[in-house]
């Protein structure tokens, strides 16, 4: 409820930057030994192939998928499902040329959105430094992501197509949308100097990250709200899809104060100890 | 030889609504209201993307080339009689592609053979004869012309279209119209007339077709003549096929979603801001009420991503009432109400702005309006980026416009008892 009572005090956030950074590193490390190791389960979309959905008479939904095919061979799978009085659902030939395509196309998506990202949040923040920690978050997410999907991949058979593609440019605006709103609190604080909290970016951070914090958490459950029914009730083909949303989700939530902030935090600190250590030479 | 469907053979399915779905389901009477227009996933039908073979053509035959087989194709789409067809092109990397949805379709390995091949201009001589007059193949074929273009006659300004014949036919060429003058000669475009004339004199190396026509029918004459001439093979490289139940089950899992969602993110905003929760879910059931009529007005193609945009552009709307509330609470601890509410509306503004504008950027490069080349140009990223640049931008004027002024009407309320 929205009343008086509130606690006013700022929780120190950037004592624990360590934790956050090893915490990070853990589940990074992990997607990334799975993608090394394991690779992506790659759909047809990427592989191209065959994928049938069909339904038997008794009502049964049964799914088959086959690599590349002929022109005869796809023309033979259909007319089995036909003459065995089967109904068909869904029926996919993905050629082999179009997932390279579909990969370049998205790499020049990601680069164009960064880019722009990178330039919207440098100019609006006056600091080349909120930009690239911005950025560095959104790639720490969209790691996570794909990192995850990889270990789904492996251990539960789950395949990248298309959409998931299109979940994790998502992620990508999600990430630098959350991360913004801490940033937003951050300058508002650095503009209106605070005698308690001096130009000090860690005082800022912490004071910032405290009152954004509630925000960030309720704001999240809305969205992991609607993505938790979009995967439980939702449907097969979009299940996955929900669920690379709910981890991207979850990731861009904490990689705001827990990711964007701290590196914005220590990146802050050394370059001051350079910019003292010059002030001291010219001394 | 090809047999088209009669239009009326076509499932009568596009566009179904999803609401009127769900009213059927409980039998409620205010049909076709909100008739929404579902993609290929959503209502059944069939995604085709054809391959160009341009690499027998010069670099400057290929883009004219190109618009032909556009044409044609197009031609043969329409001839399934479906509606709401759509056939575009896309150029990555010197592949061309021709992009070709049909909605609704019930044979879709049929349409996609006989849209697939290869324009074949043929020209007929006409017997006559009893009891019908027939018709038999000449011999030439769109393989015999080099090229055609629009010109317009001299002394009446009138368009016809005149073609060259190429050096090999040419007395092929001579010789049939030399047999045939004064009789009439069809020339057929897979089966469809493209003109049907009477011959007037020896052709060799080329010829005109003169007539009453337009210049756009001239024009078009013209394009389909030199898709004739220039046959460009095409390969199907993807097919997606939708099947009509699977759609609508979609469609209503779908509906479920997020009628469970919404409901949920309701609940807790009430549980956690209350009654100003509860002024934070009307605004957010006038947003869904404005999006609805928004898809149905432009109208957008609503396909499975689609509506994942949509319930994605919920939980955004719902942060801009989240920002705003957390900030009153601050904002309350030094000042009354009416003013704290002017100034956490001032200073949450400035997040919302920011950070929604980088989810625009974003869903502005997945949407690609500007069709550029090197970007998806179809398929489900631009149903997902549409409707979440939609929601995005409406939750904007719903998040600020309506939540705003209610919280002010509610803070006069509370300022009078």
């Amino acid at each position: 409820m929205i009343s008086k009572a509130w606690p006013t005090a700022s929780v120190n956030w950037m004592k624990y930057r360590l934790l956050y950074f090893a915490i990070s590193a853990i589940f990074l490390s992990a997607g990334i030994f799975s993608l090394l190791k394991w690779g992506l389960n790659l759909g047809i979309d990427f592989t191209g192939g065959v994928v049938t959905e069909y339904q038997l008479p008794n009502g049964e939904i049964k799914n088959e998928k086959y690599g590349v095919k002929s022109e005869e061979e796809i023309n033979k799978i259909r007319k089995d499902i036909k003459t065995q009085g089967f109904k068909e659902l869904r029926f996919e030939v993905v050629g082999p040329a179009i997932g390279p395509e579909l990969i370049k196309k998205t790499l020049y998506a990601l680069e164009i959105s960064a880019i722009l990202i990178l330039f919207w949040v440098a100019i609006q923040f006056r600091s080349i430094k909120f930009g690239v920690s911005a950025i560095l978050a959104m790639i720490h997410d969209s790691l996570i992501l794909v990192g995850g999907f990889s270990l789904l991949g492996h251990f539960m058979g789950v395949e990248i197509d298309f959409l998931f593609v299109t979940a994790v440019l998502t992620i990508l605006s999600f990430s630098v949308h959350d991360t913004i709103v801490v940033y937003d609190r951050i300058r508002e604080k650095q503009r209106k100097y605070d005698p308690m909290l001096g130009s000090d970016m860690t005082k800022i951070a912490n004071s910032a990250l405290t009152e954004t914090m509630v925000r960030s958490i309720n704001n999240s459950f809305t969205i992991i709200f609607m993505l938790l029914a979009l995967v439980l009730v939702g449907g097969d083909t979009i299940r996955w899809f929900g669920v690379a949303l709910l981890i991207g989700t979850i990731s861009g939530t904490y990689s705001s104060p827990f990711v964007a902030v701290p590196i914005l935090v220590t990146w802050e600190e050394i370059s001051n100890r350079f910019k003292n250590r010059e002030k001291k030479l010219k001394k | 030889m090809i047999a088209f469907k009669k239009p009326t053979d076509i499932i009568e399915n596009t566009p179904v609504s999803f609401l009127r779905m769900i009213i059927n389901y409980q039998n409620y009477s205010f049909k076709n209201i909100f008739d929404l227009s579902l993609g290929l996933d959503l209502s059944g039908g069939s995604h085709l993307v054809f391959e160009a073979d341009t690499s027998k053509l010069e670099a400057s035959k290929k883009e004219q080339a190109i618009k032909s087989l556009r044409n044609v194709i197009e031609k043969r789409v329409n001839l399934f009689g479906l509606s709401e067809s759509n056939v575009q092109t896309s150029s990555f990397e010197g592949k061309d592609r021709i992009i070709v949805e049909l909605p609704g379709i019930n044979d879709p390995k049929e349409a996609a053979n006989s849209i697939g091949q290869t324009a074949q201009l043929v020209f007929v001589e006409v017997k006559e004869g009893s009891p019908s007059a027939t018709i038999v193949p000449t011999g030439l074929t769109g393989a015999d012309l080099a090229s055609s273009k629009v010109v317009f006659d001299q002394n009446t300004g009138k368009p016809s279209v005149s073609f060259e014949v190429i050096n090999e036919s040419q007395n092929k060429f001579a010789e049939v119209t030399k047999r045939l003058i004064g009789k009439r000669m069809i020339i057929f475009l897979d089966q469809v007339v493209v003109t049907d004339a009477i011959v007037q004199d020896t052709l060799t190396t080329n010829g005109q077709v003169t007539g009453n026509f337009t210049v756009d029918e001239a024009n078009e004459m013209s394009d389909l003549l030199n898709s004739g001439a220039l046959p460009v093979p095409v390969k199907l490289v993807e097919e997606k096929t939708v099947g009509a139940t699977l759609g609508a089950d979609s469609v209503l899992k779908s509906v479920k979603a997020g009628i469970v969602g919404l409901v949920m993110v309701m609940l807790f905003m009430i549980l956690i801001y209350g009654k100003y929760g509860v002024i934070a879910d009307i605004a957010l059931v006038i947003f869904g009420i404005i999006t609805l009529a928004i898809y149905k007005l432009v109208p957008i193609t609503l396909t499975l991503p689609g509506i994942a945009g949509f319930l994605l552009s919920v939980g955004m709307a719902v942060d801009s009432n989240i920002l705003i509330f957390e900030r009153l609470k601050e904002e309350i601890k030094n000042r009354p109400l009416v003013s704290a509410l002017e100034i956490s509306f001032g200073r949450a503004w400035d997040s919302i702005r920011d950070a929604n504008v980088a989810t625009l950027v974003t869903a502005f490069i997945l949407a690609n309006p500007l069709d550029w080349s090197f970007l998806h140009v179809s398929g489900p990223v631009r149903g997902f980026a549409i409707t979440l640049a939609l929601g995005i931008g409406i939750s904007l004027f719903t998040g600020i416009v309506v939540s705003r002024n209610l919280l002010r009407l509610f803070a006069r309320e509370e300022k009078r008892i």
